[in-house]
């Protein structure tokens, strides 16, 4: 492992992606061991096999896979090097399950900077680490200038159930309660905030984290949860219209109930956004029996990741699956599945 | 939130509530049309109808801008960027409209049409500037809030000297259109529909004042309330408006003093002025052609008038068969009459304009009052 194997380091300060990244050759296998496994650091992956070889503990696998195309790559509280560990951590972790491993994806861009890449890298190998879940494969691939932007990530996780746990989001019943782990909207107002032509001054961060072990605690306390689910794109709105439609269930939410940050309210006031569709990297939407949801809502608000947990409503009966609302104001409305792209309001 | 949670507090809402059903008299129904879309949200938005006695009926009117722009003018728009390769810059909301052929500026845009979504019209000059070899059009529409900047942008883009910014103007005139309306032989002489007064624009008013108003409020005797956008707004106006008919008066009357005036804006009046004209006529949706209804850029700006520098022809276009936002715009019809809402018109894939903004009235129904249809059935 000691001997030179490369006529010159990478030129990580002021190099770029070029096509030779993606090709194959010497110059791929340098990128992959000078960038990627001297981060990302782990026995399986050092191997240097195409596929990670791994004994597997007793219960049912769960496996998701999420591409992470975010614009801008870096943005208040994160980057796409987080994003794509804590997106894929969480929603294999939604089952109930421990998440065990990641597979990482890379699509470079040609001319990328290897600085940025850098620091996409060692973030995504932070998050990893502090996540307990290791990256054990992974992929490059680099398509022509113009073709990509910048860098898109998949990857993919899997973990395993523990017994007795059946969670999914078909198991909502009438009576349920709702609670969500957190405030709505952060990760979207702060990724807005950075947008081409959108720029505003505000301290809001995104809330993207991974949430494993917030589940684990909930799923030690309440193993009969019936659902889990975190609302990322469409933000609450859609993902309880998601769940409601599985379920074939209706909602009736209390909006009062729901937490939102004073700063992400008056980014959507300014925006003519409704916080309760944008989305979200770092939270959760539990479902449980009206009889579980006070022990729940008390072990989530005694984990860090929960401490603004709240029941924000009750399944109900409803042919038509509609989430209702009863309005801060005293009024009611639906809150229905996001519609196109949520786009600000012109008079 | 300061400033926002006051105009939206439950305590005071039920208050009105209260005050309104105490105001309205049992033995009379009480038609009151809230002329602009952002109203329309704001009352289905908050459930502002659960707070009223049932013969205090909401009417929604043509305050949409997107709503209210018909087909062919998105043609022009679609044409001016496909037949002469400008880039063209649009409100989001524009982009999902449906223009003719089953088209919209987003399709257009899907195959390969440069066209932009910004969120002002510095953005639109910001990118003539950075891209000096394209020819920026940005496609202006609304009422009178929405002309001040564009007007604003023009006088920019002289002072910079800029040769490759454009504007499509297509702005509209918000007294023109309650007069149209007042004036439609649904309300005149079939009484088809009942108008007995008017919610007013608010922001519309913090440009125009409230006196332009005064003229048909006195000709049609029906009252006008100028109203704010919030829920709180909405209903003081109402519990005004109540009162005006009960007294037998058709007043202009102001709720939103903490924003408009009688004169209005008065520097941004100037300058709309000094820039743009009188259209002897202009096309809206589901009102036709409305005389003097709209503006058009004066001939001393000319090199800024797109319409001049890019021509395309005005075909004019039908709405699409059975889709009777024409209809729903003047009041005449409501969003559950129309036998495409819901049916193969919603929001993600809407047939007629009022199914695409949040403004429109189709789309505020669908969006957040269609329960009430399903539990009434």
């Amino acid at each position: 492992m000691n001997k030179k194997r490369y006529t010159s380091r990478l030129d990580i300060k002021n190099g770029t992606v070029d096509m030779t990244h993606g090709s194959g050759g010497r110059a791929m296998a340098q990128l992959i061991e000078e960038l990627f496994i001297s981060n990302l650091d782990n026995e399986l992956l050092r191997q240097g096999n195409d596929q990670a070889a791994f004994d597997v503990e007793k219960g049912r696998m769960v496996m998701s896979v999420d591409g992470h195309v975010i614009s801008p790559l870096f943005f208040p509280g994160g980057d796409i090097g987080s994003l794509s560990v804590h997106g894929t951590v969480n929603d294999v972790a939604m089952s109930g399950a421990k998440p065990l491993y990641l597979s990482a994806g890379f699509i470079l861009e040609e001319g990328f900077p290897l600085a940025d890449l850098k620091r996409i890298v060692e973030s995504m190998a932070a998050a990893a680490n502090l996540a307990g879940v290791p990256v054990v494969t992974g992929d490059t691939k680099v398509v022509e200038k113009g073709k990509g932007d910048g860098v898109f990530i998949t990857t993919t996780g899997i973990g395993v159930v523990p017994e007795g746990v059946n969670i999914s989001g078909d198991l909502a019943r009438p009576g349920d309660k709702i609670i969500v782990s957190g405030s709505m909207g952060d990760h979207g107002v702060a990724i807005m905030s950075k947008r081409e032509n959108l720029t505003f001054e505000t301290t809001i961060e995104s809330d993207s984290q991974a949430l494993h072990d917030l589940i684990a605690e909930m799923v030690q306390a309440v193993p009969t949860i019936h659902c889990l689910r975190d609302p990322t794109r469409g933000g609450l709105a859609s993902t309880l219209n998601e769940m409601a439609q599985q379920s074939n269930v209706g909602m009736k939410l209390r909006e009062e109930d729901i937490p939102i940050k004073p700063e992400v309210h008056a980014a959507c006031e300014l925006l003519g956004l409704d916080p309760l569709y944008v989305a979200n990297e770092g939270k959760l939407i539990a479902i449980c029996s009206a009889d579980d949801a006070d022990k729940l809502l008390a072990v989530m608000r005694a984990h860090p990741k929960g401490e603004d947990a709240s029941i924000i409503g009750d399944v109900i009966e409803d042919e038509h699956n509609f989430i209702q609302m009863e309005t801060s104001f005293g009024g009611s409305r639906i809150v229905d599945w996001l519609a196109g792209e949520q786009l600000p309001r012109i008079c | 939130m300061k400033y926002v949670d006051e105009f939206r507090a439950k305590a005071t809402a039920q208050k009105l509530s209260r005050a309104i059903a105490a105001e309205a008299h049992p033995d009379r129904k009480y038609h009151l049309m809230e002329f602009c879309g952002g109203h329309t949200h704001a009352i289905f938005r908050y459930g502002v109808q659960d707070l009223l006695p049932d013969n205090v009926k909401l009417v929604h009117g043509p305050g949409c801008p997107v709503c209210v722009l018909p087909i062919s003018r998105i043609d022009m728009a679609i044409n001016m960027a496909e037949q002469h390769g400008v880039t063209l810059c649009s409100y989001g909301d524009m982009l999902r409209v449906p223009a003719s052929k089953r088209r919209s500026l987003l399709k257009a845009k899907a195959e390969g049409a440069d066209i932009r979504m910004v969120y002002s019209t510095q953005d639109a000059l910001n990118i003539a500037q950075a891209e000096p070899e394209k020819q920026v059009v940005f496609f202006a529409i609304g009422f009178e809030t929405t002309t001040p900047p564009t007007a604003v942008a023009i006088k920019q883009a002289q002072t910079m000297g800029l040769k490759n910014f454009s504007v499509f103007c297509n702005h509209v005139l918000t007294p023109a259109a309650i007069q149209n309306i007042l004036e439609s032989p649904e309300v005149r002489e079939l009484g088809t529909v009942s108008l007995d007064g008017f919610l007013g624009p608010s922001h519309v008013s913090s440009i125009i004042g409230s006196q332009p108003y005064e003229f048909f409020a006195e000709e049609f005797q029906r009252p006008v309330v100028i109203a704010g956008f919030e829920p709180l707004d909405v209903m003081q106006s109402i519990l005004m408006l109540v009162r005006q008919l009960n007294e037998g008066r058709h007043d202009v009357e102001n709720e939103y003093t903490r924003v408009v005036s009688a004169e209005g804006n008065v520097k941004a009046k100037k300058l709309v002025a000094e820039i743009f004209e009188l259209r002897r006529t202009f096309e809206w949706r589901g009102l036709g052609l409305v005389p003097y209804s709209a503006l058009r850029i004066k001939k001393p700006f000319a090199e800024y008038d797109a319409e001049l520098r890019f021509p395309v022809e005005e075909v004019p276009a039908a709405d699409i068969k059975g889709c009777e936002c024409p209809a729903i715009l003047r009041g005449v019809k409501r969003p559950t009459d129309c036998k495409l809402f819901g049916t193969v018109c919603t929001p993600e894939n809407p047939m007629g304009s009022c199914m695409v903004s949040s403004e429109g009235a189709c789309a505020a129904y669908w969006t957040y009052g269609r329960f009430r249809e399903q539990a009434a059935s």
